[in-house]
């Protein structure tokens, strides 16, 4: 194709991802390379109908002349992202001097936001990604050999998780597992403790938000897999059968080999919005219990004063650390490009 | 196709009223934007906004939950998107922070004579925003509860816990105290309070120095724990919604609680009648032998853009000081709130808050730096709620938690 | 398959359909739940007393006289006027799918024909574009939409979510165009077509399988997207999700969650019919490689 044909054919692709997203991400990295102005404090009394005190605030005068010299606001360079909210360098190597053991040191670890944050992101995409594919093949397999006629009502069923508003589904799964609400109290007996509730320990908290995990993309992964199904070449199949294959030996030597470009494809998608688990920690209130870095970023611009250079500086680490996430994957997809 | 709407609406509205439309607002033109929460009360000043309509008037309001992501990206513009946000004494100082907002004092003495001094914020001597209605978390209980026990509604803590003890030694409920504890904004707001209660202070007069990991935080944490003893074993969950849900399915005798949402439990809706018929509503209890309530003082009101041309402002002034007059207080709009505004004749709900006020509560500090160490402390309190690390330890890590944002924002070095 | 799966063994077969009437159970019955909850009152719903509440609706008869009340889907559409939000969300969705799909079949058929490196690195570039998190993105689009009057309108929340959505819409397609054989369109390119000519005359017609799936995915976005809508939009043109969550209340104050749930529930419903509809097409668009990474 001619680069000038193929110009014309990516640009109006391109240039929406350019105005909207790469644009954006500019602008976020110079922000979190840069943090607020000095700001000036002064000493007045404010009044109200609770009546008056002695209070602070930020005199604007002085300020906007600091802000009209440098309107990004002063240069931190990496500073921010060395600080405790972040990678928090100093705090670290001071747990690693002091720390009297490796549990002790991992204790220390945890208390920083980043590493908090970053335990649970972690285990939650090492978790939730592998079950999503083994759950969505085993649907896709199920659904596959039921009846023709029922396979429609069986797709619409299987994809409800996806379809349902996040917002709500989590929150009414949240109201569920409560431990009065109808799942609590089957968990409640079949665990034989009247006592337990899920939203009071943090494993179980945990476990809730992976099963959320699984439960809500398994949809993906069942059509994706489903419609691999059927162009599994059946001549391949029946060749096998007569070779004496068993049914094991089949599904490992010719379903699987097939449906692997595929599971590429899932697990890239998986990986990126797994590790960006945010919505399931705030519709079950599981903040207490498990953090991630989406969640981080958001509780940065969600409070009365938005931390923007915070916010910036964790979804820059957020998509490098996507990128080394995906690495092993990009470069196989590297390699089929260039062997073609 | 956005204004042609807002031009026939304007029109419709106009022609219902008439011409009384002009005499009771008193403006012909102008633009007037109004950016808000969404609750009933602010929901009623948006409506008889409306009035304020005139052929060379337009007029809009954006009422939502996400009020305070948006206002102050939204009043930056020149000219701003909105020309009033509705602000609490929390969110105000985001805007006076970007300084969005512009001082009042002449356009209150052009159009602002009715409104009296007790609704003025006043800040560095200059009025900043117009307060109509106040709100306060105290003490809901229920009365059938108490009597069975034989105990007066708690003025403090301490009673509350003996109160709380007797209620679950006689069997009546496992978990008879309630409360907003969710981690987060919640868990921050009630620390804050406890922490007021023992007659801490959060700063370093005069400084953004942050000064909670000593004997009056410590206090706090301890009186919390004590308190989530006797709560839902989720209470860490729990957000204001979820406390309601529990008081109104009977699970709970003691709680301290929004005035604004006393309304709620002591309709006939959502819970039983000996629920609702028990509920009562009393002043905020104090803790630790201090003399100023365990609780905090919050109002709502307007202000005005800074960047809208003068006519605008004057516009948006005189419509928001008329769709905020004491005229608002109708039957229909007397619960919807604890007006700050002449002839408002306070329920039986709004008791609470009035003891608030009268017992000489603090009102939530209003200082440039508070709503970042809010978020430092409702990130790092449940950590020592839930037993993985000491008090002091918690404190630590929101005082340093706090200290990184600060200095990010420029308030420390 | 299906001629292989009538071999299987008995044990299997009980198997794969206990697995699926698991499954079928776990996915649809908070769906279910939901549905018949939206009928009672919110102390039944979330009848923090006892589950069974919700089932025979205890409060629902004390409160309204049946055990069953439309008072959610009355409370919803009527008095909250949700039919607006429902007529937002249809215009969203409607210019959402078309706009990416244009741009996408583009952008991915050029993708998928092209040899030179560049295009495995646009689309590498475009997959670490997807990687950035919607929140930070619309905290940055912010001062300048108001700065330039585009706050609030709903053709900048197309755009928005046209854009968000692209990388994914280009990887899916590209992988589909990569599997129409590319004799079909550079026969008509010897026949003197140009290469748009060619596109438009030899690819449209035989791609609509995968164009149909890609389109799924960016309908589902445009659907059930609330990080872009709550903040872009203002409050006349709202589209459904924020609506319901403006339900929801506030920490000072009380929502009404039922007419959450009732909204949830007329929500689902259109997209019961759209996935029957749809269905065949779904799969076989699939079927036809729109996925082989």
């Amino acid at each position: 194709m001619k680069h000038k044909t193929f110009f014309w054919f990516v640009f109006p692709s391109v240039l929406a991802m350019l105005l909207f997203i790469a644009f954006p991400i500019v602008s976020v990295v110079i922000q979190s390379l840069h943090v607020a102005h000095e700001q000036v404090i002064i000493t007045v009394q404010n009044c109200g109908p609770f009546g008056c005190t002695d209070s602070t605030k930020i005199d604007t005068d002085a300020t906007a002349a600091l802000r009209a010299a440098e309107p990004l606001g002063r240069w931190a360079g990496l500073t921010t992202y060395f600080d405790r909210g972040h990678l928090a360098t100093n705090e670290v190597a001071q747990a690693w001097t002091t720390a009297t053991s490796l549990p002790d040191f991992l204790g220390r670890l945890i208390n920083l936001p980043f590493y908090k944050a970053m335990f649970f992101t972690l285990t939650f995409t090492a978790i939730v990604t592998p079950l999503t594919l083994i759950f969505g093949f085993a649907i896709a397999v199920a659904v596959n050999s039921a009846a023709k006629s029922l396979r429609g009502p069986l797709i619409f069923f299987t994809l409800l998780p996806m379809i349902v508003t996040p917002l709500v589904g989590s929150l009414i799964l949240f109201w569920m597992v409560d431990a009065r609400g109808i799942v609590g109290t089957l968990l409640q007996w079949a665990a034989g403790d009247p006592d337990l509730s899920v939203k009071a320990s943090t494993p179980l908290m945990w476990a809730m938000l992976m099963v959320y995990g699984v439960w809500h993309s398994a949809p993906f992964a069942f059509i994706v897999y489903y419609a691999g199904l059927q162009t599994v070449n059946k001549e391949t199949l029946e060749a096998a059968v007569v070779d004496g294959a068993s049914r094991w030996e089949r599904i490992r030597y010719v379903v699987l080999p097939h449906l692997l470009p595929l599971t590429t494809f899932i697990a890239l998608i998986q990986l990126m919005d797994n590790f960006r688990v945010f919505e399931p920690i705030v519709s079950f209130s599981a903040q207490a219990h498990a953090t991630s870095l989406s969640w981080a970023i958001y509780n940065d611009l969600g409070g009365e004063t938005q931390q923007l250079s915070s916010a910036a500086a964790t979804s820059v680490l957020t998509i490098l650390c996507i990128a080394l996430l995906l690495t092993p994957v990009l470069v196989r997809t590297w390699r089929d490009f260039a062997r073609k | 196709m956005k204004i042609w709407k807002t031009a026939a609406f304007a029109t419709a509205i106009a022609l219902l009223n008439g011409t009384t439309a002009m005499a009771a607002c008193g403006i012909t033109e102008g633009r007037i934007s109004v950016v808000g929460n969404e609750f009933p009360a602010i929901q009623s000043i948006a409506k008889r906004m409306g009035d304020c309509a005139a052929t060379g008037v337009e007029l809009k309001s954006n009422l939502t939950a996400d009020h305070q992501k948006i206002n102050v990206a939204g009043m930056q513009g020149n000219p701003a998107e909105y020309s009033s946000a509705i602000i609490a004494n929390s969110s105000i100082v985001a805007l006076i922070n970007e300084d969005v907002i512009r001082p009042l004092d002449d356009l209150m003495a052009m159009y602002g004579a009715a409104i009296p001094d007790g609704q003025k914020i006043v800040i560095d001597g200059k009025v900043m925003a117009v307060a109509f209605m106040a709100n306060a978390q105290t003490l809901a209980y229920r009365k059938d509860i108490l009597d069975q026990i034989g105990v007066a509604p708690p003025k403090t803590y301490e009673e509350l816990l003996a109160a709380a003890k007797l209620i679950r030694d006689q069997g009546i409920m496992a978990n008879p105290v309630g409360g907003s504890y969710a981690a987060g904004w919640n868990l921050a707001q009630e620390f804050v309070n406890m922490y007021l209660g023992y007659g801490g202070a959060f700063f370093v007069p005069g400084t953004a120095e942050v000064a909670i990991n000593n004997a009056q935080g410590v206090d706090a944490l301890n009186m919390m724990k004590s308190l989530t003893e006797y709560m839902n074993p989720d209470f860490l969950t729990h957000d204001s919604n979820a406390t309601q849900a529990e008081w109104e399915a009977g699970n709970v005798a003691l709680m301290n609680m929004w005035g604004s949402r006393m309304q709620n439990l002591m309709d006939d809706v959502g819970s039983e009648p000996v629920v609702y018929e028990n509920t009562k509503v009393a002043g905020p209890m104090t803790v630790g032998g201090g003399t100023s309530p365990a609780t905090t003082l919050w109002w709502d009101g307007w202000t005005v853009a800074k960047n809208v041309s003068d006519a605008d402002a004057a516009a948006t002034f005189q419509a928001m000081a008329y769709a905020s007059s004491p005229d608002i207080l109708t039957p229909e709009t007397m619960n919807q709130a604890v007006w700050l505004l002449a002839g408002y004749t306070p329920d039986a709900v709004s008791e609470g808050v009035l003891a608030a006020v009268s017992a000489g509560t603090t009102p939530y500090p209003m200082l440039p730096y508070m709503g970042l160490l809010h978020t430092a402390l409702g990130d790092n309190l449940a950590d020592f709620l839930q037993g993985k690390e000491s008090a002091e330890q918690a404190l630590a890590d929101a005082e340093a938690a706090y200290s990184t944002a600060a200095r990010e924002k420029g308030f420390l070095k | 398959m299906s001629t292989i799966g009538q071999r299987q063994p008995i044990a299997l077969r009980v198997f794969a359909i206990t697995f699926l009437v698991f499954w079928m159970v776990i996915a649809a019955f908070p769906f279910l739940w939901t549905l018949w909850g939206s009928f009672k009152v919110e102390g039944d719903f979330f009848s923090k007393a006892n589950w069974a509440n919700a089932v025979f609706g205890v409060m629902t008869t004390a409160e309204t006289g049946a055990a069953l009340t439309g008072d959610g889907y009355h409370g919803a559409w009527v008095q909250e006027e949700f039919w607006r939000a429902t007529f937002n969300t249809t215009l969203v969705c409607l210019f959402v799918v078309t706009i990416s799909l244009t741009l996408g079949t583009l952008g991915g058929y050029a993708l998928s024909r092209s040899t030179e490196r560049y295009t495995f690195w646009l689309l590498i570039i475009a997959l670490i574009f997807r990687a950035m998190p919607p929140i930070t993105l619309v905290s940055g689009y912010l001062p300048v939409f108001f700065e330039w009057n585009l706050w609030g309108h709903l053709p900048t929340a197309i755009i928005v979510l046209v854009a968000i959505n692209q990388p994914f819409t280009l990887w899916m397609l590209t992988s589909f165009f990569k599997n129409i054989p590319q004799d079909l369109d550079e026969s008509a390119m010897v026949d003197g077509c140009t290469r748009f000519q060619a596109f438009r005359r030899v690819i449209i017609p035989v791609m609509w399988p995968g164009v149909i799936t890609t389109g799924l995915f960016s309908f589902l976005l445009a659907y059930n997207d609330f990080a872009v809508t709550a903040m872009i939009l203002s409050k006349e043109n709202q589209t459904m999700v924020p609506k319901i969550a403006s339900f929801l209340g506030t920490t000072q104050t009380k929502g009404n969650v039922m007419f959450a749930v009732a909204a949830v529930v007329s929500a689902t419903a259109p997209l019961f019919i759209l996935i029957m509809f749809f269905q065949r097409q779904i799969v076989s668009g699939l079927t036809a490689g729109a996925v082989k990474g």
